[in-house]
């Protein structure tokens, strides 16, 4: 994005323009897209900006750089830093040294620090308490060892792990710390350790070096003081950035002279587009912007050296202070199933609550007895004086019972839940990861599980909020049309793949390096027809191209040594296609430096200083040139979009060529092309005197810099002669339709957003099959807050109109085909008024509703921030999953809104992978994202849920009725360690792997009919009515579980341990067949998890069963020679899950979901009719 | 901007494409079992197969135990004695005569059981009362944790410690059929593990019982542990507070209507809870005691099965759905729609 008066100048240094600076900063968020020069995307006001981050819609805390635009840096506020003088830098202000530490432990602060970490999580915290409240000697249920096991087992496990981590990252820094840079110190520059550099040091940085830390640019080896950074490290961008040394600082070296001088500079910040400093040296007082710059872990390039002094060391650097971790979110399972945690502890208390009133009844009864019941032993006889032993009343006694209630049944709560629920999710994403169907050729880029916990939200997605520009297209621009003096050039039908134009420079031929199709008509009239109306037409419009731009061309070598290639550089791809395009047609830039070009113009080489350039404003839209021409006479190129660039041009001028002009550019979008309009202008002497004065006057302005340039450029670009526009093809990405037509079929309303103006948004809206021709458009595009409203109201009532009523929200849901289907098309300016403060409530209502009813919207024009604020505008509405995917740094702010942010990692820099949730190579990844990874995602981690809830709650219960039959007394009948390894060892594997690697159908059925993705839409695998089936489920298997064999061993000899044994193994075995009567895709992993866990349960039980010491020594073997045992086990597991299976069987065969017939006519192979009906409901849609 | 990036060109020789493989893929080789119609009745029926003749065997061994049961807890307490605690707590051995009727012929080994109701030896406070590491090994005489509140007496650790031990059943019985005394074989009433390794060859019970409150039996303090037999079954402590412990066996045959007298001694104090004792003389089956509810259980289940593999068969016959039928699918089924 471009906003207002923002806009960083990164200028190349033009002579008179000797310095730029940024009164502005922005919060990192948003900064990433300050530097983009194309015409994408449009401002924004700052008073709604502004509003904006106040509000809190980007990341807190940021909003003082706002009212710091304008003021002059204050004293306290300063940082002072003295040229060359480390001493005196540091002397008065402690700043940081340059040796980094990202580990997050020392040997000594590891232990409490890793503790305090981990118990932040509230499961731990719970875990603790228990196990503390266990060892009260009163209420003590488990031995010492067996209550404080799980615990501890988890913390060791974690602390490990994080330990491991942070001797990789200790490792990391301390080679990092070590590495060597040149210091100037005691007259020559030596090396030194990177973690001694101190502030105020002036450094040496050698072609291809790393940056040791944030430093001003005083010289380099280039006189005009360029020094070209790559700063791939910091922002992913590979291209390369001009930094300018002072033209005061350039000449100086410290071999010559000892520099000296002083630097007020902000404080260190996050944003790393921005910079503030004033710099006095030799009296002179010079403003420091962010081309002045340059920061720790760029690399120098295309530079001998560059000579700087250090102003941010070590952690205080810009790349240090970004570094931090993806934000976390929670997934709404999770936040669902929070809410029946809820309920389960009401169960717990419940329980607790049944015990203790239980024992306050039996209490009541015995009390006056209590004495001579031998089974209870109230009174030590021990001393010769008798006293009560643990014995404190009635009351207390109460009181013991709930807590000791509350020790045995905690894992009511499954607290192992959570651990198994991180497990599954990082086996998860390791197979999303590793799927071979996201893995993009062009970039060798995997899909990348950035944020880990919310993968199941992949399965709920209803809304798409997507970015237009390198998201459905590939951001790949190629000069398609150009209409030139009101002559339409069209490359697409009269093309001609030649080797392109090439140049021979030294005997070396020299050529672009990319080539573009020509059109032959053009050639030859570029070449030949220099002197004719037309080609003068032609011979400015490409000098246009050629110059008004910010492009560096480099020379790069190929293996021919005869052939070198032109690279241009530039942050902006329309500009690089615009500039290869002149190329193509004999217009080729060679060179640029601080003051001129070099142009080679059909073979000649020609100079033409730059006097001024006027960067490019979201504001203006445009950016134009000022060229001195080797002819003397002084000529203004502009280029910009049409909307703002054709109210500057002069019409009375050629009043036809204006208008075949304006006809050609809204073919030109309708068509899909990105256009750009140019124009120039001759500026007379007195007319060039005036602007350079103002323009002198702006550029060394210490307040309002920024406004007066703006200004200064507006009073320039006036009255333009138009020239002529292009046309720019941006493609679409490879199954963009395809994927897009899956998506709505897959019941996702998908909601593009773009800068794009109105008619280029349709005509990609129609080539990406977003919209079709059966389509009801409704379109807002509104220049007042009246009007907008207006037009708002019309479009509801007209929707109602068409879609009955909201009652039929369902029906709406499955795109039926007769349905009549709505888009809606509103622009951005229209969004201000809507998403404006004084209208919001109603008009947001409105525009929500009405969007609500629109199977597809198209949101034009907009801004970065209105991106965000449209998701927020359905997010705060809905609770519908949404997810927004985007490229650029643009879409950072809308990623970040999102329930799930998905950044494409292209050729924008990795602003929207950083702040994204999951990033990958290409739209059409969505496909298997959503459809088949996040479907799977979403039933495997709502069914481990509900399975978790159950197979803790089933052993709870089981021990709830034994207490019954104890008085009341909370003796366990299965062994304490049973109990502890219950969740950790006999049951949980088997579902985590379960959670892993279960799949309910195969990828294919799932890309093939998308709408099987509804089932995760409408919650089918997750809602309080399974939740409550599973309760009564719950509660029957453990009554049977329980009360047959107590029946069984009624008036019986059999011992408590051995009964244990038989309760614990037919509860492990129900629980494990439990899950494997649900298992859709048994493989050998499933079978070994399944199959081992109950051989291990065994094992463990027999194992536990053979230590002499522990009660039931040898019980298992006992009872296990006993056929009663085998026959109980048996009817125990039967008649345990009959009912579920039975009602798992109805409801299979008579209620099937989509998933269960997808399922069998996978099996059977049934398909094929599918396809056939599926084929006519298309035939249905189209018509 | 186009292809004209400075990548290092390293990355081209190390592609990040994922390796195949079918695990990666998540395609490994799999069943996917699909409750089809037919497989739903056999299941049913396989288990009414499987359960009904496990039922009517189990409720035949039940039916063949003969089991002879007898309360005496309130009919050995003098009719004359109001206070039945007071009654049991005052000391002396106080004998008591019952008559029994063998209502079938017997075949050895019958056992002879005591039955104690309403006694919790589950009760948290009682079961935690021991230490193992005491009984099976003489060094160990001195650790007595958890045994309180019967750990030391008069300052010296009681072996075996604990409320269990203390509590052991010392009710006696003496059988005679004819005035010809039945020899009840003491012998290998308990398990062989406790014998080998839970109870020790050399330790022997100390301090026992010597204190002001006596809780029940005495042991003979010559004797190890290992072989105080009735402690050692009144140490694997009952899981349900309705349950029999080993007394005795009789290795003879019991013909029908043989009347036995026993003499039984009647010291144990369960009145204070309500608890009752029964004698019980009784064969076993290859399922244990008496008890019909298995042989119900299992009937129930597989009359269950077999009703619903009926039904099913019912069902399917009379409204059958073809599987995978994709007119079921829920954007198929509802055609009406506008």
């Amino acid at each position: 994005m471009e906003t207002g008066d923002d806009g960083i100048e990164k200028s190349p240094g033009v002579e008179l323009n000797s310095d730029s600076s940024c009164r502005r900063r922005f919060p990192l968020t948003l900064a990433g897209a300050l530097s983009r020069n194309s015409v994408r995307e449009l401002g924004i006001p700052d008073e709604l900006e502004r509003k904006r981050v106040r509000q809190g819609w980007s990341r807190g805390g940021n909003s003082e750089f706002f009212s710091a635009s304008l003021k002059e840096i204050s004293d306290e506020d300063a940082r002072v830093v003295y040229i060359n003088d480390p001493e005196r830098t540091n002397e008065q202000f402690r700043f940081a040294g340059n040796e980094v530490c990202t580990g997050k432990y020392s040997l000594i602060t590891f232990l409490p620090r890793n503790l305090f970490e981990q118990f932040h999580r509230v499961a731990y915290v719970y875990f603790l308490v228990i196990a503390v409240l266990n060892q009260i000697p009163q209420i003590a249920v488990f031995g010492r060892g067996a209550s404080i096991l799980p615990l501890a087992f988890v913390l060791f496990v974690t602390a490990i792990k994080d330990a491991y981590e942070d001797y990789r990252r200790h490792r990391a820094d301390e080679i990092e710390n070590n590495r060597l840079a040149l210091v100037w110190n005691e007259g020559r520059f030596q090396s030194k350790r990177w973690k001694d550099i101190r502030v105020g040091e002036v450094i040496k940085i050698k072609a291809n070096e790393t940056l040791p830390c944030d430093m001003v640019l005083l010289s380099s080896s280039d006189p005009t003081g360029v020094a070209y950074v790559q700063t791939i490290n910091l922002d992913g961008e590979s291209n390369l950035k001009a930094r300018y040394a002072k033209q005061e600082t350039t000449s100086k070296s410290p071999e010559k002279e000892k520099i000296g001088g002083l630097i007020k500079c902000e404080k260190p910040n996050r944003n790393i587009y921005g910079f503030m400093a004033n710099l006095e040296v030799d009296d002179k007082k010079l403003s420091l912007g962010p081309s002045n710059i340059i920061l720790r872990g760029c690399e120098l390039k295309n530079t001998d050296w560059a000579v700087g002094v250090a102003v941010h060391t070590g952690r205080e650097t810009k790349a240090m202070l970004n570094s931090s971790g993806a934000p976390s979110k929670r997934s709404s399972l999770e936040t669902r199933m929070n809410f029946e945690i809820i309920i389960l502890s009401f169960f717990l208390i419940g329980l607790c609550m049944a015990v203790s009133t239980g024992a306050a009844v039996w209490l009541k009864h015995f009390e006056d007895s209590l004495n001579s019941i031998i089974f209870f032993g109230k009174q030590d006889y021990s001393q010769e004086k008798a006293k009560n032993y643990n014995y404190y009343g009635w009351g207390m006694g109460i009181f013991f019972t709930f807590l000791m209630a509350v020790i045995v049944f905690q894992i009511m709560i499954p607290i192992s839940l959570y651990i198994s629920m991180e497990l599954v999710r990082i086996g998860q994403a390791y197979f999303m990861v590793r799927d071979t169907d996201m893995y993009d050729e062009a970039s060798d880029s995997r899909f990348q599980c950035r944020a880990l916990n919310i993968n199941e939200d992949l399965g709920q997605i209803k809304y798409v909020f997507s970015d237009k520009t390198g998201t459905l297209t590939e951001n790949k621009m190629e000069f398609q049309r150009a209409s030139i003096g009101g002559i339409d050039y069209c490359n697409l039908k009269a093309s001609s793949q030649g080797v392109g134009y090439t140049v021979k420079v030294d005997g070396k031929v020299m050529r672009p390096k990319v080539t573009i199709k020509t059109h032959p008509e053009l050639l030859r009239l570029a070449q030949n027809g220099k002197d004719s109306v037309g080609g003068a037409y032609i011979h400015d419009f490409l000098l246009a191209l050629a110059s008004c731009n910010t492009l560096v061309p480099f020379v790069v070598d190929t293996s021919d040594p005869a052939v070198k290639l032109i690279d241009y550089q530039g942050e902006s791809p329309d500009e690089q296609a615009l500039a290869y395009a002149a190329a193509a047609y004999g217009y080729m830039l060679m060179e640029r430096s601080s003051g001129h070009i070099v142009v080679d113009i059909l073979g000649e080489k020609q100079r033409f200083n730059v006097l001024g350039l006027h960067e490019f404003d979201s504001d203006r839209k445009r950016m134009s040139v000022i060229l001195g021409c080797p002819d003397k006479s002084v000529k203004v190129y502009v280029k910009g979009a049409d909307t703002t660039t054709i109210s500057v041009i002069d019409k009375s001028l050629l009043e036809h060529v204006v208008d075949a002009t304006e006809n050609h550019l809204n073919s030109y979008s309708s068509m899909g092309l990105r256009t750009l309009v140019v124009g120039m202008r001759e500026l007379s002497p007195s007319e060039f005197e005036q602007w350079h004065s103002a323009f002198e006057a702006a550029s060394t302005a210490l307040i309002g810099r920024v406004a007066l340039l703006r200004k200064v450029a507006i009073d320039v670009e006036t009255k333009l002669r138009v020239l002529g526009a292009s046309g720019i093809e941006d493609k679409l990405q490879q199954g963009v339709p395809e994927a897009i037509e899956s998506l709505r079929m897959a019941g996702i309303k998908v909601w593009v957003l773009t800068g794009d103006k109105q008619e280029t948004a349709i005509s990609i809206g129609y080539s990406s099959k977003l919209l079709s021709s059966n389509m009801t458009q409704i379109i807002i595009s509104n220049n007042s807050k009246e009007s907008c409203r207006k037009s708002l109201e019309d479009a509801l009532s007209m929707s109602k109109n068409l879609i009955p009523d909201a009652e039929n929200e369902h029906v709406l849901r499955g795109p039926d085909a007769v349905q009549v289907q709505l888009a809606l098309i509103i622009d951005g300016t229209s969004l201000v008024y809507v998403l404006d403060n004084e209208l919001e409530e109603q008009c947001c209502l409105q525009l929500f509703q009405l969007a609500s009813k629109c199977s597809v919207v198209l949101c034009c024009r907009v801004a970065p921030l209105q991106k965000a604020g449209i998701v927020a505008l359905v997010k705060r509405r809905t609770a519908d999953m949404t997810l927004a995917i985007g490229d650029g740094a643009n879409d950072v702010s809308m990623i970040q809104m999102a329930d799930v942010g998905v950044g494409i990692s292209g050729q924008e820099g990795r602003q929207a992978v950083m702040a994204s949730d999951f990033s990958m190579g290409q739209f059409r990844f969505l496909l298997p994202l959503l459809l088949v990874h996040g479907h799977w995602n979403y039933q495997r981690m709502a069914y481990m849920i509900i399975y978790n809830f159950y197979r803790n709650a089933v052993f709870v219960f089981l021990m709830f009725w034994f207490t019954l039959f104890t008085a009341f007394t909370l003796t366990t009948a299965i062994t304490e360690w049973s109990s502890m390894l219950y969740s950790v060892i006999y049951t949980a594997f088997p579902t985590i792997i379960v959670g892993i690697l279960d799949k309910n159908l195969s990828r294919r059925t799932l890309l093939k009919y998308p709408r099987l993705y509804g089932s995760g839409q409408r919650e089918e695998s997750y809602n309080s009515r399974l939740f409550w089936i599973m309760m009564v489920d719950t509660l029957y298997q453990s009554i049977i579980v329980y009360f047959i064999p107590l029946f069984a061993y009624w008036n019986s000899t059999v011992d408590i341990s051995s009964l244990g044994d038989l309760w614990t193994i037919a509860i492990v075995i129900v629980v494990n067949l439990h899950l494997a009567m649900d298992v859709m895709r048994w493989n050998w992993v499933t079978h070994a998890g399944i199959w081992g866990s109950v051989i291990a349960t065994c094992l463990c039980v027999m194992a536990i069963d053979a230590i002499p010491f522990l009660f039931g020594y040898w019980a298992i073997f006992h009872i296990g020679k006993t056929k009663l045992f085998w026959t109980l086990l048996l009817i125990v597991v039967v008649a345990a899950l009959t009912p579920r299976f039975l009602v798992k069987v109805l409801y299979q065969y008579y209620q099937p979901n989509d998933i269960q017939i997808a399922r069998e006519a996978e099996k059977f192979g049934t398909f094929g009719q599918v396809e056939q009906s599926e084929l006519e409901m298309t035939c249905m849609m189209e018509t | 901007m186009s292809s004209t990036n400075n990548a290092p060109p390293s990355t081209a020789a190390a592609s990040k494409r994922p390796k195949y493989s079918k695990f990666t893929q998540q395609e490994l080789p799999a069943c996917k079992p699909i409750l089809t119609p037919r497989w739903v009745i056999s299941a049913f029926m396989l288990i009414s197969i499987i359960f009904v003749p496990i039922g009517v065997a189990a409720l035949f061994a039940s039916r063949d135990v003969i089991e002879i049961v007898d309360r005496y807890d309130s009919v050995c307490v003098p009719a004359n004695e109001t206070d039945k605690v007071k009654y049991i707590q005052t000391p002396g051995f106080k004998t008591c005569n019952r008559t029994l009727t063998v209502p079938k012929h017997m075949k050895p080994p019958i056992f002879v059981y005591y039955q104690l109701d309403n006694f919790y030896q589950n009760h948290r406070r009682y079961v935690k009362s021991r230490n193992d590491q005491q009984l099976r090994d003489s060094k160990e005489a001195n650790s007595v944790s958890g045994c309180k509140p019967e750990d030391y007496n008069n300052n010296s650790a009681i072996v075996p410690c604990g409320l269990i031990a203390w509590s052991l059943f010392n009710d006696t019985y003496s059988f005679s059929r004819k005035n010809v005394p039945l020899n009840v074989s003491k012998k290998d009433i308990s398990w062989k593990s406790d014998r080998e390794h839970k109870f020790g060859k050399d330790v022997y019970p100390q301090n026992f019982q010597s204190g002001s409150l006596i809780g029940g039996a005495k042991l003979d303090s010559s004797i190890p542990l290992s072989e105080q037999e009735d402690l050692v079954v009144w140490m694997r402590t009952a899981a349900l507070p309705t349950f029999r412990k080993l007394y005795g066996r009789i290795e003879v045959e019991l013909q029908e209507n043989d009347v036995i007298d026993v003499t039984l001694g009647n010291n144990y104090n369960t009145y204070s809870f309500n608890g009752k004792k029964k004698l019980v003389i009784s064969t076993t089956s290859w399922l244990g005691g008496k008890n019909d509810f298995l042989g119900i259980a299992y009937l129930t289940v597989g009359g269950l099965c077999f009703f619903l593999a009926v039904m099913f068969t019912i069902i399917y016959l009379v409204k059958p759905r073809q599987l995978g039928d994709p007119s079921y699918l829920s954007w198929n089924r509802n055609p009406g729609w506008h």
